[in-house]
């Protein structure tokens, strides 16, 4: 009885997710192993073998990861020195502070323009590289064009991987740090064998939350380039908004099946360490 | 001992301007691009046309319709402040109010009926504390992490089934069920200490008088910071609209603004700035709240 009326609070969040989440999943899953939307037969893995091959995909997954393997450690370590700087007492903490996180606050689409007018043809850049004795290149069409969106996500997501860095900081005992000034350890000394171990949990969380965000970059790609970008800055997001556009349930099901899986890999992974990590430094 | 130490204060003390300096210049180009567009829509819509006319022609554009620079520079401070674009965007201009209105339907409702579900689900969440509630919060987790490519696809097919699809209900349904705000109010309402709870039932009070009367007034600034990061997600939405709705008119001004094309680039600076208006609000009055809530999730414990 008691229970009951416990997993009652639950009740309408868990009803609404299974419509318009967990049900749906299964059947995304019924139409990958189908050969056909309708009274389709089993396929056995035949889409799953079609997709792997599809040209399309294999571009959209290798500029995806390579974006996610190009991102996620520079977010992860430039965010920690931001904020090992900010805890340093330095004058304007607060407001270099707001700095920071005020890309997050802001919508991309608001200054997209300027992004734009940085990097087009006749742009700031291209001016600035001209100076310097270099041709003009027109960054967003071509193979630069992964760079721009680089920059574009670190700009907008350091701040936020900053704060969470600077939580952690602040929960390392201030005694261990004054001890071993004490001590006469030097700052990279305290940095190496007290911050570093405390903050290591965090590390692995800004590590999965810098993946799960590389994976959404597609939104100021979109902004920045249009649904028909250059080559490099093809995305998964992209190659689902076309087969959304083709109708065709199959191809989208098996990716979407597909890139569920993979995900779910990553994310159950760095959760496992993460709590590894975690328990080790308690003792 | 004394000289030492004198050395080692003016070491320290180079070395923290070195630091700020750094962390000074960093913070100027991360400030730029919002301090570019704020001033950019002070601009004279003439002045506008005249520096970046040209971003979106490879080659000269605009030769015959007065002078257009070749190149586009950015300019920080215009040369005539003015708040003619202002005035077109606000007074003529009736669309891209339209387009804000959109993006405020849409947004409002996610916030509040997100919250609303989620404040239910994670006292559910903070009360059942065994195997099947750990399962189930794992895949709540799982959702909330989930790109759109991913879970855009089911909503998709509901929202087909429903025969919702191009009504804003295909974006607002899901949103609401998004499972964002649960794990966040969870993570919080769980730091409320059990003997509280405990002690509540056992003086006799229901599981609906603990949760109204304990658990949300405990939970307010938690809930303010999960409307705001909530806020600021859905306020920028992009993926749905594209996915979800065919007719552009009824796009946010998020998909709006990344169409602007080369006849309306003198308004965009005004129609980006106002945009940008309640995430300044954010940024002036809601900076603490934001930084707990991200805190709170950020937090490994």
């Amino acid at each position: 009885m008691k229970r009951l009326k416990q997993y009652s609070f639950l009740s309408v969040s868990l009803l609404g997710v299974a419509i318009f989440y967990l049900i749906p999943f299964g059947g995304l899953i019924y139409y990958s192993l189908v050969d056909n939307p309708v009274r389709g037969s089993f396929a056995g893995l035949d889409n799953y073998i079609a997709i792997l091959h599809n040209q399309a995909f294999l571009k959209a997954l290798k500029n995806t990861v390579l974006f996610s393997a190009l991102s996620v450690p520079l977010a992860v370590g430039l965010s920690l020195l931001m904020a090992l700087a900010l805890e340093e007492n330095i004058p304007g903490r607060s407001l270099f502070r707001t700095i920071f996180l005020s890309p997050l606050m802001v919508p991309s689409a608001s200054v997209m323009l300027v992004w734009q007018v940085l990097f087009c043809y006749n742009g700031t850049i291209n001016r600035f590289l001209a100076h310097l004795g270099h041709g003009k290149t027109d960054f967003l069409k071509s193979d630069y064009g992964l760079l721009v969106v680089l920059l574009l996500f670190l700009w907008k997501n350091l701040g936020y991987y900053m704060i969470i860095y600077m939580a952690a900081l602040n929960e390392i005992p201030g005694e261990l740090l004054e001890a071993a000034r004490m001590d006469g350890g030097s700052g990279f000394q305290s940095f190496w064998y007290i911050k570093l171990p405390y903050l290591s949990p965090s590390i692995l969380f800004v590590g999965l939350m810098a993946i799960v965000g590389s994976f959404k970059i597609f939104k100021e790609v979109y902004l920045l380039a249009g649904a028909h970008p250059n080559d490099t800055m093809y995305l998964l997001q992209h190659f689902m908004n076309n087969t959304f556009l083709a109708f065709d349930y199959q191809k989208l099901a098996t990716a979407a099946v597909l890139m569920c899986i993979g995900l779910t890999l990553i994310i159950s992974l760095l959760f496992f360490l993460e709590n590894r990590v975690g328990r080790n430094l308690e003792g | 001992m004394k000289r030492i130490k004198g050395k080692k204060k003016k070491r320290n003390f180079i070395q923290k301007a070195v630091l700020f300096l750094i962390v000074a210049l960093f913070a100027t180009s991360f400030a730029m691009p919002i301090l570019l567009t704020i001033t950019n829509s002070f601009m004279k819509e003439e002045e506008v046309l005249i520096h970046y006319g040209n971003v979106y022609g490879s080659y000269g554009y605009g030769q015959g319709d007065g002078y257009v620079s070749k190149e586009a520079d950015l300019k920080l401070i215009p040369d005539m402040v003015s708040i003619k674009q202002y005035e077109t965007v606000l007074l003529l201009s009736p669309e891209y109010l339209l387009k804000f209105w959109n993006s405020v339907i849409l947004t409002v409702p996610i916030v509040l009926f997100q919250i609303a579900v989620s404040l239910g689900a994670a006292y559910g969440f903070t009360r059942i504390r065994n195997k099947k509630g750990e399962i189930l919060f794992f895949i709540y987790t799982l959702l909330m992490l989930l790109p759109f490519q991913v879970t855009l696809v089911p909503n998709y097919l509901v929202s087909g089934k429903l025969g919702i699809l191009n009504t804003y209900w295909s974006i607002i349904l899901p949103g609401i069920f998004s499972t964002f705000s649960t794990y966040l109010l969870t993570k919080f309402m769980r730091r409320i200490p059990v003997s509280l709870i405990e002690a509540a039932r056992l003086d006799g009070a229901g599981e609906w008088s603990v949760f109204t009367k304990i658990c949300i007034p405990l939970c307010k600034s938690a809930i303010v910071s999960v409307a705001i990061l909530l806020f600021i997600d859905y306020w920028s939405m992009v993926e749905q609209p594209l996915i979800m709705l065919s007719e552009e008119a009824a796009y946010p001004l998020s998909v709006y603004l990344s169409t602007i094309n080369q006849g309306e680039i003198t308004l965009a600076f005004a129609v980006a700035v106002i945009y940008m208006v309640p995430a300044i609000f954010v940024i002036l009055y809601g900076e603490d709240y934001l930084i707990d809530g991200i805190s709170c999730y950020g937090g490994t414990k």
